[in-house]
Order: C-alpha cells, then structure tokens, then sequence
C-alpha cells in the first residue's frame, strides 16, 4: 500500500505546494524531529510502541459502521468510520500519542500545543498526562469563551491552557504563539502540531501517525462488503482527518476522494473557510497551500459554525490532490453540517463533531447521484463538545419545548 | 542603494553601523515617515521599514501591537512602498524587513522592481530560509537589491555556510533564541554566533533582537559591524508623539555605536 506518487521530495514539496518556509532558528529542531522521526518508522520497537498504545488506550482499530438508517434515507449505502469512539472523542488521539511517543524518545521533557475547537488541546494534554510529559496549551481567546469546558478538561488533566489575546483571537493565532514559545524553547520542547499542515516534516509526519483511519477502513471496507468503496469523504480543516482516510486509497484509482470543506454562511458571502474552494495559493504556517487572503497576502478571518475547521490555511498535500484533480473539495455551509447531525442523531443514534458533519451533509449531498454506490465517510468526532452550539442553534434544552 | 555604502562609511569613521526599525504606518503613514526622517537625522545609518504582516510570528507583543495598529488603519503594501520612497530619499539606505507572503502575493518580480524604482535597498526575509528563496535571489541578483538572511544561535555550519553565501549587504544574527522585544541584558549566545559568522563571510555582521540603550549598543558594536534595534524604538513611539523621545533614543544609541 505505497502511496509513493503522492509523497513529498526530500524537502517536504508536494510539486509546488509544501516546503519550509521557517525562521531559521526553528529549522535545527525541525530537522532534529525529521531525523527522529525517520529513525521511529524505521524501527520496529517505536512501530510496536505505537500500535500497542493506539489499540489498548486509544481503542483501535475503530470501527465501520453500515448505517442502513441513514443510508435508507440518503440513496446510497454510507458506511461510517467511527473514529468518534476513540479515547477522547476523535481521531486527534491517533496523532498525539504518535507525536508524544516521539518526544519522549528524543528525550524532550515539555509539549506544547494549539488548539481551536479544543480537541487537539484535549489529545495532546492527554497523551502528556498519559506519557508524563510537561504540557502547555495555547488557545484562541475568542475559543476559550466558546468552548469552555474543553478548557476545564486540559485543565484537569494538568495542563495549563494560554489563551491567546492577539489578532483574531482563533486557531491561527494560537499557532503563531505556540510558534514563539517553540523559538524560545526549542531544546526541551516538541510541537506537538495538532493537524497535516505547516513546514515540513509535518504534513508528512502527521499523515504517517493517523494514516490507520484509512489502512484500518479499506480493510474494514473490504471485509463488510467485499470491494472498495466508491467514494471516501472527510471533512477538511488542516487535513489531518481527511488525509489520514485519502491514505488508505490514494493508489486505488477507483475510489474517488472528496474533502468537504466549511462553507460557512455559503462562500458567496465570504463569511467561511473553504480554503481550497476560494482561496489562492500563499504561505502561511510554514508551507506554500491556498491561503484565505487579501490582496496584499494579509491572511483573512475564517468563519465556521464548527471551530476546528475554522483555519484560514491547509495542509500542502491537500492542494497537490486538489491540484491533480486526485482529490476534489466542495463547501459544506453551517446549515448543511447542522441539518446533517440532526439527520444522523435522529436516524442512528449518533451525534457527530460539527467537524463531521460537514462530511456527512457531503455525502448526502453525492447520495442522490449514486444509488448502489458505498460512501465511505470518516466520522472523525464525537459530537459532545458541541452541545452548547447545538442548543443555541436548534434553540434545544427546554424539556417542554 | 545597497546598505554596503553605510557599512563602508562607518567603516572608515572605525564604528558599528547602527540600523534602526519601524514597521510602516505606524503611528500613521505619515507619521511613520517622519519618525524614520527623525531617526536618520539623530544618527541611523540603515532604516528596516517593517511591512505590517497579520500573522507576525516571529514578533514579540511591542511589535505585534504596533503591526496590528497599522493594519487596523489599512496600511497597504503600496503605503510601505511609499515609505521606503521617502527614506531613501533622505540617503539612507532602507530595506523593508517583511514576512514573505505578501512577497508572493504581489509576485516576487514585481515586488523587487518595486522596491527598486522606489529606492530601496533590498529584503530583510525573516521567516524564510535561502533553501525556499530561490526565485528572490535571481529577482533580487538581476536588480542587484541586497538580500539579508538571518542566521541563528542554533544554526548548523552547514546552514550558518548556506545562509551567509546566499546573502547580500549584510548578515542578520539574531541574538536570542526568541521572538523580537527589549530586554535588560544582551545575550550571552550574540558574540559566539557573531565570531561564527564572521569566520564564514566577508559580508558585515548585524545583530538584533533585544537591544534597547546605548550601552547595549556599545557591547554589541565591541564585536559586530552592526547594531540593529527594533521594539526600543517602537515602544518609545508608542509613548511620545513628538519625535522627541525618539530622537534622543536614536542619538544614545549612536553614541553606543561609536563606542562611547
Ligand atoms: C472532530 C474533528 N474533526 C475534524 C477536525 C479538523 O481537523 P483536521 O482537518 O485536521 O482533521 C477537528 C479539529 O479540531 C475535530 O475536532
């Protein structure tokens, strides 16, 4: 299961997209952890490691579930990778325990983190907790305020949470702080990068860390219904849920790849994220990607009902694929991602991340097209931590309403 | 302009060359102009007219309150272009120190012949590396614009080679491993990373990050050809107006430089 087409040159391109575009203070460490890294893969003792902690703490492989209900409703047959039953409620933890597993192995003692929705925060300040690692978390101000009890839980589980007060308040601002302390520190601390974005090798070390949602999910796929899927969709924020499920079919050439990306008030309003959709190529983080800017390449505010897709950027290797046509990436707005978690709570009894909706309200969207077709959908959180914006939206919460 | 003629006149004068940053349209468009005339008169060799980027990682909050101050006035990329016309004018040589999408975004051609017909002298490119530059330098070689790299405490050899040999009119040492801001103390890493540099290039030594007086100034210019000095001069601005303070910064500095 090579993906080698599709792998980056030695210095992180994928064709024009990808690099490193760093201060050179940072680029010892990020060679330092590139060196590290290719010596984990190459070692059997950190791959045992790492698959013995993904599958008796995170609880791996999860499962694929064939939800006859919704599919009934849809048109097509939709199965669900359930990367919402983790340990911690989505498929972050996958990336975590392979970056902290990592630290430690390079003797580093501190992790540090951004966070948007909270759940990278929550992953990383676990898999600190678990490996007995020093862990701080910076986070959005404006994030902090709409996701308060994510806060409460790094906080509980040791970690100490940094909001941050400069630009816009939100995910990429938080990356930017969490830059400047890795500057400061970077000879105790690891970066623990919380998506498949940024400078090499990060697109490239995340994907090789949650590339088992799409290895687990063919074979998954295979054994439930005997063939490949015809379409694998995920949501696409930074791209790290989404990459890891393209992975496991980026040489199938018959499954076709869709990235739903968060459209927002709808893209003609320019209220959304939808970076690869409306964006142009730039810099940001690190990596040549499409970059939601001004004319003068000053980075634009995103909009997302769902914080963690809420990224003005996206990881390189998203833009080759969308690039090559290998991949293609539609808008999902705020009100298609929120009727789609209603639908699937409704009919199957599951509440998604708002994140996920994006890519269940995706497939219905593809289902009417494909009657007979599977749609594979990677529903990469759990919807818990969204109760506040769901009652808010759905006006919930009142027992007799 | 290249810097090289500020480097050989302080050279000849037996000093340290003293290069003094504003990001533009701060206070104002104008108001930056005239405080950057200001700091040339009161004895700045190079002016870095910083472009306001929206995601300035590499700066500490003195600076980023400054950049967000400008951008929240609409300071353009076409504004920045203007300062650095008005500088130069005064004959020092200026460069725009600038993250590097707006580069990209304006096309990397265009970008250096802009600053060419407005009398710059060049990039100073913080959060890129020569590994990613290749399309600057032979923009920036073909319109002779000098290209300022900076090298790190935590440089390599290799890099520190690499870095230097990819530059043009001077070589950024940044002295701390850290983002921009004052600080009481001058780093202990500047004078090893210094002498490093130097053994790899003929080119003249800067070194910034964190210097905010005259005796600060006089220890670095001990063992660099430059001393360059940022968040002192905004966080002065911050708080007179008049050009007053800022003068008298510059003008202690200066003595700094010359080794008083
Ligand atoms: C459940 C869930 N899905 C998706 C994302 C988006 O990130 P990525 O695009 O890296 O998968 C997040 C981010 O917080 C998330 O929490």
């Amino acid at each position: 299961m090579t993906t080698a087409a599709w792998a980056p040159d030695e210095t992180g391109h994928f064709g024009r997209f990808g690099g490193r575009f760093m201060p050179e203070a940072l680029v010892a460490a990020l060679d330092e952890l590139d060196t590290a890294w290719q010596k984990a893969l190459a070692d059997p003792a950190f791959g045992a490691e790492f698959e013995r902690m993904l599958r008796d703490y995170a609880g791996t492989p999860s499962m694929l579930y064939d939800a006859e209900r919704l599919s009934a409703r849809a048109g097509a047959r939709i199965l669900l990778k359930r990367e919402d039953l983790l340990h911690t409620g989505a498929h972050k933890i996958r990336n975590v325990l392979g970056q902290a597993l990592l630290t430690k192995r390079m003797g580093k003692q501190r992790v540090i983190a951004e966070t948007g929705a909270g759940q990278h925060g929550v992953a990383s300040a676990t898999a600190a907790a678990y490996l007995g690692l020093d862990c701080t978390i910076y986070m959005g101000e404006v994030d902090t305020e709409r996701q308060a009890l994510n806060v409460a839980r790094m906080q509980l589980l040791g970690a100490e949470v940094v909001p941050v007060r400069s630009g816009s308040r939100t995910l990429k601002d938080a990356i930017n702080e969490a830059l400047r302390d890795w500057v400061a520190t970077v000879d105790h601390t690891a970066y623990l990068f919380g998506t498949a974005a940024g400078p090499h090798p990060f697109p490239s070390l995340v994907l090789s860390f949650v590339r088992g949602i799409g290895d687990e999910a063919r074979r998954q796929c295979l054994e439930l219904t005997g063939s490949l899927p015809n379409v694998a969709a995920a949501c696409v924020g930074g791209g790290s849920n989404a990459i890891g499920l393209f992975a496991g079919f980026l040489d199938d050439a018959d499954v076709e790849l869709y990235g739903f990306e968060p459209g927002g008030d709808g893209v003609e309003t320019g209220r959304h994220a939808a970076t690869i959709h409306n964006g142009d190529i730039g810099v940001l983080h690190g990596a040549r990607t499409y970059v939601l800017q001004d004319e003068d390449g000053q980075t634009l505010e995103s909009h997302s009902i769902s914080a963690g897709l809420d990224y003005p950027g996206v990881g390189p290797q998203h833009a080759r694929l969308a690039e090559t046509g290998r991949a293609t990436y539609e808008p999902v707005t705020d009100a298609e991602a929120m009727a789609a978690m209603r639908l699937l709570a409704e009919t199957e009894g599951i509440i998604p991340a708002i994140e996920s909706a994006h890519a269940v309200a995706g497939a219905l969207r593809l289902a009417p097209q494909r009657q007979g077709q599977t749609l594979l959908v990677n529903l990469s959180g759990r919807g818990d931590k969204d109760m506040g914006t769901a009652l808010t939206y759905f006006g919930l919460g009142q027992a007799d309403a | 302009m290249s810097v090289s003629t500020a480097f050989e006149k302080a050279r000849a004068d037996g000093r340290a060359a003293l290069v003094g940053y504003l990001p533009a349209g701060f206070p104002s468009v104008e108001g930056s102009i005239e405080a950057m005339r200001a700091m040339v008169d009161a004895g700045c060799d190079i002016i870095e007219v910083g472009l306001p980027y929206s995601d300035p990682v590499m700066d500490g909050p003195t600076i980023q309150a400054a950049v967000q101050q400008a951008l929240d006035q609409g300071t353009r990329v076409s504004d920045v272009l203007r300062v650095v016309e008005a500088v130069a004018a005064t004959g020092a040589p200026t460069l725009v120190m600038t993250a590097w999408n707006p580069v990209e975004r304006l096309g990397i051609e265009r970008f250096a012949q802009a600053l060419v017909d407005a009398g710059g002298a060049g990039l100073i490119t913080p959060d890129i590396t020569p590994d990613e530059a290749g399309e600057w330098t032979a923009a920036a070689d073909a319109r002779d614009l000098d290209k300022v790299f900076l090298v790190a405490p935590s440089s390599t050899p290799e890099r520190l080679q690499l870095t230097v040999d990819a530059s043009r009119g001077f070589v950024y040492a940044t002295a701390v491993m850290g983002v921009t801001g004052a600080r009481e103390t001058t780093s202990e890493l500047a004078a090893p990373l210094v002498e490093r540099t130097k053994a790899a290039t003929d080119l003249p030594v800067g070194v910034g990050l964190g210097i905010s007086n005259g005796a600060q100034a006089a220890e670095i210019a001990g063992f660099a050809d430059a001393v360059i000095v940022g968040s002192a001069f905004v966080r002065t601005l911050q708080h007179d107006a008049d050009l007053r303070g800022l003068s008298a910064l510059t003008a202690d500095l200066a003595e700094g430089v010359r080794g008083a």
